[in-house]
């Protein structure tokens, strides 16, 4: 993996500002395809600017974005969506009032018939969104007209996984996916991280989680106040460093020392310091 | 069975239940006046009228928004209808589509304003209530000097809007069925249907799954200008006259009307089918206390606790509807029982969780 290739999306010199506030700071980023690329920062950090900034929703204040090697700017997230990137938020982006094939088909509706006759194809779309869905592990939805509502965070996370992979995504930014997720639901979710991976995507994975990134990441980014702090692959930190540098470094180291002497204060009493 | 039981967690079954209930109520008590041709004309006259704004604005708000300009935008439709035909004596082909044209206009500034400002539909079209009203009046005065303008209606406007269709039944409950029909398929039978549910669902991810936000918000008050436009002229049609102040309680019947018939005030769920109960369960408890020989100043009172009732309703359903699948091991048999038992189940998904 040492071979220089041409990545899929390379973000150069991105700055953002907003009103005098620097959100992104100079950073520079290669996305490449059949990779992990997982965006890792503290609260604040910059990690949502930079993927509103490639979901089309900002544009940067300066600096380019290539894809392919082109110069090719995102100015609305129709022009994201027409580039295969595909967002999905944390809580799956989905509409939990709408059924499953109404929600997984929103604004990319399969239709029949034509002019003032063009219809909605609901047998389609349900067809479609079971396959999908069952194709991901999730056997228990055998029925279109179920709720998203009534599916569990893990399963619509699934599902707009599903539905950024059956629309073509070349491009799929996670964000924080497996935050709200249990044990089990977080571990199936980066299963399917790694399965849309070997069928050739770029990652985009956006989390707090070390255990989780170290778990399916090529590849890491850390970004303090908007700047890129570190950019590392797989296997060249260790875990204690990389939790340091999300917290930011020395801030970490101090942080634990505190609560040490909080632990190792006699109970009723504050510390010595 | 099943079919029942999907019956009973359809959004307007809750709404239905209200209409009967409303309607045995003042069957009861307004028996036998209540049952009577020309009482039922009279609620099902109201029913129709308020119908015809009641369903675009029920799309505005399945769409996250609302519009609190229809009652100004009703009054600036009929005004334009009347001052060109009956001020001016220039012809129906010219006032028609003018005045419906106006209701249309001011729907789009609506939209405009909401979808460049980005500002809270509320305030948007609290604005252009007053503001609207403001220009009808000055407008209205500075042309005929009068705030009532009084028009001939010809033959042809008054057997298409103004008419009736048997006895009291007005041709408004035509133009009302018309309006239920367009507004279903579109709802339930295009895209855009798909599109405003996402829209009042969760506006960022509508608009990052591709769906043109702008444009559909910008459609829909439009059709809510169109409706109170429509409304206006058929008022006009109907008494003859345009009043400046006209129209203003329509407002709120609207919104009541759209809220009993169990759409989300938070958008992202509704149906036209269930406005249509709500619209009739609404003209039923105004006019059906005529006949009960109560003082009429009681049909608030019940109006605002089949209000109250309904939002708390809503509500309770959309726990529901959040809630079932929470429990990951439910069979889709059990995911389909009936809300009763979802609600047991949402306490044993509750004690799970907090283990």
């Amino acid at each position: 993996m040492t071979e220089k290739r041409t990545p899929y999306i390379s973000i150069e010199n991105a700055t953002k500002v907003f009103g005098g506030y620097v959100a992104l700071n100079d950073v520079s980023l290669e996305i490449h395809q059949g990779e992990v690329l997982c965006l890792l920062g503290d609260n604040g950090a910059g990690k949502s600017t930079l993927i509103k900034v490639l979901s089309g929703f900002h544009q940067p204040s300066s600096g380019i974005i290539r894809v392919e090697g082109r110069e090719q700017p995102i100015d609305s997230p129709r022009d994201a969506a027409d580039l295969g990137i595909s967002t999905v938020h944390q809580f799956g982006g989905t509409f939990p009032l709408m059924s499953l094939e109404r929600s997984f088909f929103a604004g990319r509706e399969p239709t029949k018939g034509w002019g003032p006759f063009e219809v909605f194809d609901s047998k389609t779309a349900g067809e479609i969104v079971v396959r999908e869905m069952q194709a991901m592990g999730i056997t228990r939805v055998t029925d279109g007209k179920r709720l998203v509502g009534s599916l569990s965070g893990g399963e619509r996370q699934v599902s707009a996984i599903a539905r950024a992979v059956y629309f073509g995504a070349k491009v799929m930014i996670l964000d924080e996916p497996t935050a709200a997720l249990g044990v089990k639901e977080a571990a199936h979710v980066l299963r399917i991280v790694m399965q849309a991976k070997k069928r050739g995507l770029a990652v985009v994975l956006v989390t707090h989680n070390v255990t989780h990134a170290m778990t399916v990441g090529d590849h890491f980014a850390v970004l303090i106040h908007g700047a890129k702090a570190a950019d590392f692959r797989r296997g060249e930190r260790t875990r204690e460093e990389i939790t340091d540098l999300m917290a930011g470094g020395e801030a970490m180291a101090e942080l634990e020392a505190e609560l040490e002497s909080y632990r190792s204060a006699p109970d009723g009493q504050q510390p010595q310091r | 069975m099943s079919d029942l039981r999907n019956l009973t967690r359809r959004p307007e079954f809750a709404a239905f239940v209200g209409t009967l209930f409303v309607f045995l109520f003042f069957a009861y008590f307004g028996w036998p006046t209540f049952i009577k041709p020309l009482v039922t004309a009279g609620w099902l006259n109201v029913a129709a009228e308020l119908g015809l704004i009641a369903l675009p604005v029920a799309l505005v708000m399945i769409a996250g928004h609302l519009d609190l300009s229809v009652g100004s935008i009703l009054a600036a439709g009929a005004m334009t209808y009347a001052i060109i035909t009956g001020y001016f004596g220039l012809p129906d082909i010219i006032g028609l589509p003018a005045g419906l044209a106006v209701g249309t206009f001011f729907g789009f500034l609506n939209g405009l304003i909401v979808t460049k400002t980005k500002l809270n539909s509320f305030i948007v079209t609290l604005a252009m209530m007053f503001g609207l009203r403001g220009l009808v009046f000055g407008i209205t005065r500075l042309t005929t000097s009068t705030v009532l303008v009084s028009v001939k209606v010809s033959e042809s406007v008054r057997s298409t809007f103004g008419g009736r269709l048997y006895l009291t039944f007005e041709n408004a409950i035509v133009l009302w069925v018309i309006m239920a029909l367009v507004v279903s398929w579109i709802l339930y039978k295009t895209k855009y249907g798909n599109w405003i549910f996402a829209l009042g669902g969760d506006e960022t991810a509508a608009r990052a799954a591709g769906v043109p936000v702008e444009r559909v918000t910008i459609g829909l008050f439009m059709g809510s200008g169109f409706g109170a436009a429509l409304l206006g002229i058929t008022q006009v049609a109907l008494f003859g006259s345009a009043q400046v102040s006209a129209g203003q309680s329509y407002v709120f019947f609207s919104i009541i009307a759209v809220v009993v018939g169990g759409v989300l005030l938070t958008g992202g769920y509704g149906s036209p089918i269930g406005v249509i109960f709500g619209t009739i369960t609404f003209a039923i408890v105004s006019q059906g206390i005529y006949s009960t020989g109560w003082d009429s100043d009681w049909s608030s009172l019940i109006l605002g606790l089949l209000l109250l009732i309904a939002v708390l309703t809503n509500n309770t359903f959309r726990r529901l509807a959040l809630s079932a699948g929470d429990k990951v091991k439910t069979s889709i048999s059990e995911a389909k029982s009936t809300p009763r038992k979802a609600s047991s189940e949402l306490k044993v998904t509750k004690e799970a969780n907090r283990d």
